[in-house]
Formats: structure tokens, sequence, C-alpha cells
């Protein structure tokens, strides 16, 4: 190969490498701006409402008005004909905050009506899932297989699916309109038995032969050796759950009768005609424990999609 | 992958204690001590996927579920006939038609982007990463900033003289749904693209270069070819996120959305809250058979066409 380089470049001329620096560089430039423009976009929607969470009402519907037009008459007088979105308000405001947080505690409510659908769907899929992804990993053979293919199949079931045989379970246990008809269908959800069984299988079979020589069960082996190995792994499966479900709309729509039950996500977009201001303050905190969970853990969220799609396997 | 497998095979130090008749058993005894392991996952799959299932296969084809009476595929023949059914269906493909290309082409662009030598990769990364973590209902507001009748882009678009268009109630809804979807799923695809770009060969690409082929036969002829199975990946993973669309469209308009908007899911309230179970069951079906279908001829494609990388 050395020598191949070597004859290649007493081919080239000099300047055709010039110029092939010169290209490079253009297209790098070129590279450069297209992400910048690309990366202003994605970051706009996100930054627009956290700036615009710090906006007093009356900026807000002097702003928006026109959008949001059910905004009370005597506003009215301050909109302009057109929208005008700002990245920097006018005057800093903590007080759509501070109606949040202790005025209204409807909005308290919902989130907390989030917190308590979404963490106990995390813990124990993901609980669940590690027993069962070492149960798969470790063993063989076709039923085996053909169970696990039966697992991914339903991983890519959509909600148009699911959703009915949910709701029929639901039905016959009675636990329709209670946290019980979403916990439950989420708890045994296959998407993290999948993504961690796809991590577990690549533990050296040596390092549980050499266990057993040693004489330890398989409670030990999983405890000891298989759930310190993944912990990574699991990290990065809770986050994905977690966004999941944090995301929610259709469970809820379907088995919950309550409106009041709703989470957060289902509730924002009710309360976005009359308290517009308020509901980027609402928006603003729903996002956050995403947000924050992705600042620290940005590397955890990327090896989890990677494991997803199988490529380091 | 097929060096993991060959290791696997010899399994003697397990064996020294047990007696001849047992070996033969192994492999029973083995899925015996895993039991506990997969006992909690299996039962509640069963009791909450599988058994319901079969039931909503039995439902499709009763009548209905008091009396039972089986009427065969009457249900779905009544389904394939609704009118708001073939809307929604009509809809839903014409959104996941144009979606699901889009994403797959523009997070590989990207993708591609950022294998570049360019400054402030990570931060790029990190930047077309976060609407993943961001909730849709946190940016509706913004994007009815942007779409009503009166807002930013029919603003932008009045300084070339085109009439506004109230982009939510119109036929041209899906230009507003669109661009909300990608927003939301372009980061997902990309880092997988990005994690199969890296473990592409360096070698074959070297070899391609002295061999002075230019980058595009290089991008056109190697690295589609290894990231063929990725490409099939992230198509499906779009496909599914593409039905999930409804999410979207109901956080911006709510439970009537213009005709142009309706979507399967809704159609699936709709029934929901009539509790028309035959025609959710043999809508659930339709919808399974048609994902398998899907998810099968992918497999299909990608196995002719990705052949020749995989050893």
């Amino acid at each position: 190969m050395g020598k191949e380089k070597k004859l290649k470049q007493q081919e080239v001329p000099l300047h055709g490498i010039h110029h092939k620096r010169r290209k490079s560089l253009v297209v790098r430039t070129f590279c450069f701006i297209f992400a910048a423009s690309f990366a202003i976009i994605f970051l706009f929607p996100t930054v627009v409402t956290i700036a615009n969470s710090f906006m007093s009402q009356s900026e807000i519907s002097s702003n928006y008005g026109m959008v949001f037009s059910t905004t009370d008459s005597g506003a009215k007088a301050y909109i302009s004909k057109k929208v005008n979105i700002k990245l920097i308000p006018d005057m800093v405001s903590f007080s759509q905050y501070f109606t949040v947080l202790f005025k209204s505690p409807s909005y308290l409510l919902k989130f907390w009506n989030s917190v308590i659908l979404v963490v106990p769907i995390t813990v124990f899929q993901i609980i669940i899932a590690c027993l069962a992804s070492y149960g798969f990993a470790r063993t063989e053979g076709k039923l085996k297989g053909i169970v696990f293919f039966g697992y991914i199949i339903l991983m890519l079931m959509p909600y148009q699916v699911t959703l009915v045989p949910n709701y029929l379970v639901a039905d016959w246990f009675h636990i329709l309109n209670t946290n019980w008809a979403i916990w439950l269908p989420g708890i045994f959800s296959p998407f993290s038995v999948y993504l961690l069984t796809k991590y577990m299988k690549r533990i050296p079979r040596a390092l549980f032969e050499a266990a057993q020589i040693d004489g330890a069960g398989e409670w030990q082996m999983f405890t000891k050796i298989a759930m310190p190995i993944c912990k990574g792994a699991i990290y990065s499966c809770a986050i994905l759950v977690f966004i999941d479900y944090w995301n929610m709309v259709e469970q809820p729509l379907i088995l919950f009768t309550d409106t009041e039950k709703y989470p957060l996500s289902v509730f924002l977009s009710k309360i976005n005609e009359g308290e517009i201001g308020l509901a980027f303050a609402v928006a603003t905190i729903y996002m956050v424990p995403g947000l924050l969970i992705f600042l620290y853990s940005e590397e955890y969220l990327v090896e989890g999609i990677t494991y997803q799609g199988g490529i380091k396997g | 992958m097929s060096l993991k497998k060959k290791s696997r095979e010899p399994k003697l130090p397990k064996e020294k204690k047990r007696t001849p008749a047992r070996t033969k058993r192994r492999s029973k005894l083995g899925k015996h001590t895993m039991a506990p392991f997969l006992a909690p996952s299996i039962i509640g799959v069963t009791l909450f996927f599988l058994l319901p299932f079969l039931v909503v296969i039995f439902y499709s084809f009763v009548d209905n579920p008091v009396t039972r009476e089986w009427v065969w595929f009457d249900n779905f023949v009544k389904l394939v006939k609704n009118n708001s059914f073939k809307r929604a269906v009509k809809n839903t493909a014409v959104f996941t038609g144009i979606a699901v290309p889009l994403a797959v082409v523009l997070s590989l662009l990207l993708a591609i982007i950022l294998d570049q030598k360019i400054p402030g990769k990570s931060q790029f990364r990190t930047f077309f990463l976060s609407p993943m973590m961001v909730p849709i209902a946190s940016v509706v507001l913004i994007w009815q900033v942007l779409f009503h009748y009166n807002g930013a882009v029919n603003d932008f678009l009045s300084t070339f003289g085109i009439a506004p268009v109230d982009w939510l109630k119109s036929d041209y809804a899906m230009v507003a749904i669109v661009p909300l979807y990608l927003w939301k799923n372009l980061g997902y695809n990309m880092i997988l693209f990005m994690a199969a770009l890296g473990n592409i060969p360096r070698d074959i690409i070297e070899v391609a270069e002295l061999e002075s082929a230019n980058s595009w036969q290089i991008f056109w002829h190697i690295k589609i070819r290894y990231l063929s199975p990725t490409i099939l990946f992230v198509t499906i993973m779009s496909i599914i996120s593409s039905f999930k669309v409804f999410r979207e469209v109901y956080l911006l308009t709510g439970d009537h959305p213009v005709t142009s908007l309706y979507m399967l899911q809704h159609y699936m309230n709709n029934m929901f809250k009539s509790l028309d179970y035959q025609k959710l069951s043999a809508a659930a079906i339709l919808m399974s058979l048609v994902m398998i279908v899907l998810i099968g001829a992918l497999f299909l494609i990608e196995n002719h066409f990705g052949k020749d990388v995989e050893e």
C-alpha cells in the first residue's frame, strides 16, 4: 500500500493538490454554513419558548395577540397587526413562573400527574427488562428465537395496534381511568428488553463460565457480573424510556376519561387559548427535566440510540 | 458477530458434575434456570399484549362482543368501505410518504456534514439532537405562532407577495406538520447515521481514493452500501414515528382537525369513543398486517441490496 501511495503522489502534479485543498476548504465552509443554519432552525423553537416564558403577560399579548385572539379585549389596544417573535424580553419578568408555581396549582398538579405516570413506568420497565434480557441473552434455542422475534414485532407496532388490546385489558380489570391502565402496559413494553438483550449478548461468555466454575449461581452472576457491566446501557435505556413517556399523548386520551388525570403533555395544548403567557412558562417547566438529562448525559443518550440501531453490535 | 457465536458452542466446564443422562437435556435445563428471569416479562407481555390481541382478532371476526356471531370478513369490508377510515388512511399514507423520505435523506445529509472536518462538530450534534428531549407539547405554541393566519410564516411570505394562508386549517396543513415531525426526529436518525459512517472501514475508502475515485463515487459505491442496514433501520423507525404524528396534529389542532389532517389515530379515537369494537379490532389487525408486510418488504430489499457488504 505504501508503494502505491508513493506512485500516486508522483503522478499528481503539484497544482492539482493545491486545487484539491482549496476545493475541500470551500466544501468545508459550505458545510459549516449549512450546519449552522440548520442549528439555528433546530434551536429556534426551544429558545423562543424559553425566552417568552420570561415575558410579562402584556408583552406576550402584544406580541402574539393576533394569534391567540381570545385574550381579554382590554389588551387588544396594544396588539400589533403582525406577530412579533422576540428573543429578548423588553423586561425580564418572573411573574409567569410566580403564577404557575404559587397561584394556580392546576399546572403543578398536571406536572405531578406526568411524574407519577412516567417515573414508575421507567423504573419498573427497566427492572423487568434487566431480568428478561439476562434470560434472553443466556438462553439459546429455537423457542427463544421465536419469542424474542415476537418482542421485536411488538416493539415495532404503532399505537393504533397496541392501544386496542391495552384498552381491552384495562376494561377487563376495571382499571380504565386509573393510572394502572397506563402503568401496566408501559411496564411490560418490550422496548428495553430488546435494547438490553442486545447489550448483554456482548458480554463475553467466558466471564459467566469462570463465575460458574467458582460456584456462582445465576442470580449471583446476574447481580455481580451482568448488572455492573450493563450500568451504562441501563442508564441509556432509562433515558430513552423516560423521554418517550414524558411526551405521551395517545394513551391518556384513550385510557383516561377524567381530564383531571391528564399529564401535562396533553393538558398543555388545552391552556393555550386563555393564558398564553402562562403557557410559555409551563411549557418551559415541562421541558426542563428532559433538557437537564440531556445536558448531563448526552453521551448515554447517543449510546442508547446507537445500540437500538444495532450499529455497535 | 460470527466469532462470538462460534465461541458459544463448546461449553464443557459447565457439564463436569452432571450425569450423562442429564447432559442430553442440557438445553432444556438451561431454559428452566432462566425461567425466573424471563417469567415476569413474558407473563406481562402475554397478559397485556398477546392474549388481548388474540381477543382482538376474535372480535374482528364477530358481529359484536356480546352476541359473538361469526361474520368472517364483514367487519373488514365495512371498515375498508368507511369514508372516514379511507380519509384517515389516505392522510396518514400521504404524511408518511412525504415525511419519511425527507427524514431519511435530511438526517443522512446532516450526518455526512458532521462527518466532515468542520469546527464545532460536537456542538452541532448537541443542537441537532436537542429537539428529541423537548416534549412536543412545549413547542406547539411556537408552531401556532409561526403558522397562524397572522403568523410569522405568512408575514414572511407576504414580502414576496404571496397571499396569506391559514396553514393549520387549510389543505396545506401538512406543510406545518412535516417540519415539526422533522424537527423532532432528525436528530435521532442522524445519530444512527453518524455511528454507521464511523463504522465504515477506513482502508476501503483509502484504496478507493488511491484508485482516484472522486468523493461522489466513494459516497455512492462504498458508503451507501455500508450504510444500507442503517438506512433500513432508520426507515423503519421513521415510518413508525410517522404513525405517531397524531400527537403533533392533536396538540396543534385539537380533537377536530381539518379533513386534510384527519389521521388514523383520530379515527381510532373516535371509534374508542363510540366503543365500536368491530371497527377498532379490524383496524388494529389491518394496521398490524400492513406493518408486518412493510417491515418484511424492507428486510427483503435490504437483503437484496446490502448482500455484498456483509460477508
